[in-house]
């Protein structure tokens, strides 16, 4: 818990409702109640019938993009307004980077009447414009930030500074796995069903689990949610961190295998930081990977070696993006496509090898047409002027 | 006694109070930072918190955030900011000298270095505004192996229990937080309860310092009158920075005048 002292008595009252809260059979009745007929839980998980042809590989998708507004985001956010609701408190802070969360945010808030404002790097609300109609039209109030780099890093910042004034009346509902304590738990605690589903699907449909399981890491929400019910079992557990224009160039959002440890957003974790400890901008084509830092979590599941992170370039991602459209008829997620493209990997390196691989689809990516229809028209006049010379 | 011990039984005895500005080291450049220390010292500063720079200081407003930018955007070494301090203090032996840090930059020194390099440049305090008294342990633990002095905020709703801790933990001075949120500039008085005062006094022996929107002397006064020793304002100060960015004699000037008005405020006879 690195935050100012004013923060404390916020931080203890939620570690006291969240821990009673998960003993509350009420609570938790209301809460899969809500998962089961508002969200839409269980989600599928699909067989992809096409990417794979040629393989032995057999590649699962965890689809939370099918999950009411269009991200594992929605679980955690109907948690933490009713946790919210148990404080007693009627406003809801959040912050986004993607707008997924925000979205989430803003859709809890309106079905729990609970009030809500977003904060959103101002470079987010630029390319994510879509997401940020959605806020609007269900009643959040976004704020844009033009501080510091304009992205997460400091709507995070923001959000962190409301807080710290109206804690009385106000819940910061942060959007994934990091933060101070007891974020970190509470986040995965409300994704672990994430796990828990595929792991009954799997044996269904296989009969076995699966060699890997596959999920992009910003924050690490959709990750931890679906690694936590696999910790102890023998299955490769893989987090994919964005390695952006490539890690050489320094323009990457790779904290986990590229940074250091650090104290930052109320955490020790890994961070992107310059040698002198000052953060650093991270750079991701997909703006929910668009983080300097990572969930506490992930630091220990790596320092342990429990789980492997590696990274993939934006251009790898728009690649698997461009794949599953083709193949499977899904437009996944920026953040997801980069776990897609490490499956592909996988797939290309062993393509005799029986192996089973799930990759957590962690969005869907109607939100992210427009930055692929712009990458792609970029590339296009390259190559034609390429074809000119 | 330490050099805080001195300086408040001195005010106490001219029924002055102790008033600390607060400015971020190198804003707008460590040359003009060095010059507004000088004239902060000459003109009432009873002892000096400098903020070392940090990319993202979230116990901050903007005003202050801005201060810490503008500062980073001159890339001065951590090494360089050390240097500096030790040129003050050779130049200032009485004044007590405290940074105001985030837990970042201390951990990335690491924090036996961290805190021999502040005995080193003869500092005498330490306030890490993102570590809590619960999170402090081993930053304080330290803190004292090297002579450190830990300053902690005391937030105006704290409870016994928090009172009964910082009780056990605080040296120097107590930040008594005017208010909740981050810092910056308020034009209310924030006077804080006189029963909450004698409540953390009931714990607390040390000096109490009153922070956090303080920027006229009506505020000051305010604050010696409800039974505080003084008080610490920072926004106030980097505004005249701000405002004045490119005409520094005008900008030392205002900033001579300001620190005057206040300390003059302090004075209770």
């Amino acid at each position: 818990m690195y935050v100012p002292q004013i923060l404390m008595p916020a931080l203890f009252e939620l570690e006291k409702n969240f821990v009673s809260a998960q003993e509350d059979t009420d609570f938790q009745k209301k809460f899969h109640d809500l998962l089961k007929n508002y969200a839409g839980r269980p989600t599928p998980l699909t067989l992809c019938r096409n990417l794979t042809k040629g393989t032995k590989t057999r590649i699962y998708l965890k689809r939370e993009d099918l999950l009411h507004g269009g991200a594992h985001k929605t679980n955690q956010v109907l948690g933490q307004a009713m946790l919210a609701i148990r404080m007693k408190k009627k406003e809801i802070i959040a912050e986004t980077g993607a707008g997924q969360h925000g979205v989430a945010a803003a859709i809890a808030c309106a079905l729990l009447n609970l009030k809500c404002r977003i904060y959103m790097g101002v470079k987010d609300v630029k390319r994510q414009s879509t997401n940020v109609f959605r806020m609007q039209l269900m009643g959040a109030k976004v704020i844009s930030v033009k501080n510091g780099s304009g992205t997460l890093k400091d709507a995070c910042n923001e959000a962190l500074r409301d807080w710290s004034s109206t804690y009385k009346t106000s819940h910061y509902m942060i959007g994934t796995a990091a933060g101070p304590h007891p974020y970190p738990t509470i986040v995965r605690e409300f994704q672990k069903m994430i796990g828990e589903e595929t792991k009954k699907q799997i044996l269904e449909q296989e009969n076995k689990l699966p060699n890997s399981i596959i999920a992009c890491i910003g924050g690490g929400s959709n990750a931890i949610g679906i690694f936590s019910d696999f910790i102890y079992d023998k299955v490769n557990l893989i987090g994919v961190e964005p390695a952006g224009h490539g890690i050489h160039t320094g323009k990457h959002g790779a904290p986990l295998k590229h940074g250091r440890t650090g104290i930052y957003f109320g955490m020790k974790s890994h961070l992107m930081q310059n040698q002198e400890g000052q953060i650093q901008e991270s750079w991701s084509i997909s703006a929910g990977l668009d983080f300097p830092s990572v969930g506490p979590e992930h630091a220990w599941l790596n320092s342990t070696h429990r789980a492997q992170y590696v990274s993939i370039t934006d251009q790898e991602a728009i690649n698997a993006f461009q794949s599953l459209c083709r193949e499977e008829g899904i437009i996944p997620a920026l953040e997801s496509s980069h776990a897609l493209a490490y499956a592909l990997k996988i797939m290309k390196m062993h393509p005799q090898k029986k192996q089973i691989l799930i990759v957590n689809l962690s969005g869907r990516g109607d939100k992210d047409i427009f930055t692929v229809h712009d990458v792609l028209k970029k590339g296009k006049k390259n190559e034609s002027i390429s074809d000119n010379v | 006694m330490n050099r805080y011990q001195i300086m408040f039984k001195r005010l106490s005895l001219l029924k002055e109070g102790c008033i600390i500005p607060f400015v971020v080291l190198g804003d707008p450049s460590l040359e003009i930072s060095i010059k507004i220390i000088e004239a902060l010292i000459e003109n009432g500063a009873d002892a000096l918190e400098v903020g070392i720079p940090f990319s993202d200081p979230l116990a901050d407003g903007p005003t202050i955030q801005k201060a810490n930018l503008r500062a980073l955007s001159k890339k001065n070494t951590f090494f360089e900011y050390f240097q500096i301090l030790k040129k003050i203090r050779e130049k200032n032996e009485k004044i007590p000298i405290g940074v105001l840090i985030y837990a970042n930059l201390v951990y990335n020194q690491g924090i036996d270095n961290f805190y021999l390099q502040c005995f080193d440049s003869g500092l005498d305090s330490v306030l890490i505004a993102d570590v809590p008294i619960e999170e402090s342990k081993v930053f304080y633990k330290t803190a004292n192996k090297h002579q450190i002095n830990s300053i902690f905020m005391c937030p105006p709703d704290a409870d016994k229990n928090f009172l009964h801790k910082i009780s056990s933990y605080a040296q120097g001075f107590i930040y008594v937080l005017s208010r909740a949120g981050v810092t910056g500039i308020e034009n209310k008085t924030f006077s804080l309860p006189t029963s909450f005062i004698k409540k953390i006094k009931k714990y607390n022996s040390i000096p109490l310092l009153q922070g956090f929107g303080i920027s006229n002397p009506k505020q000051v006064k305010e604050a010696m009158l409800s039974g505080l020793s003084g008080i610490i304002c920072g926004s106030a100060i980097i505004h005249i920075i701000e405002k004045y960015l490119n005409q520094e004699d005008e900008m030392i000037k205002k900033i001579k005048r300001f620190i005057n008005s206040l300390k003059l405020s302090s004075k209770l006879k």
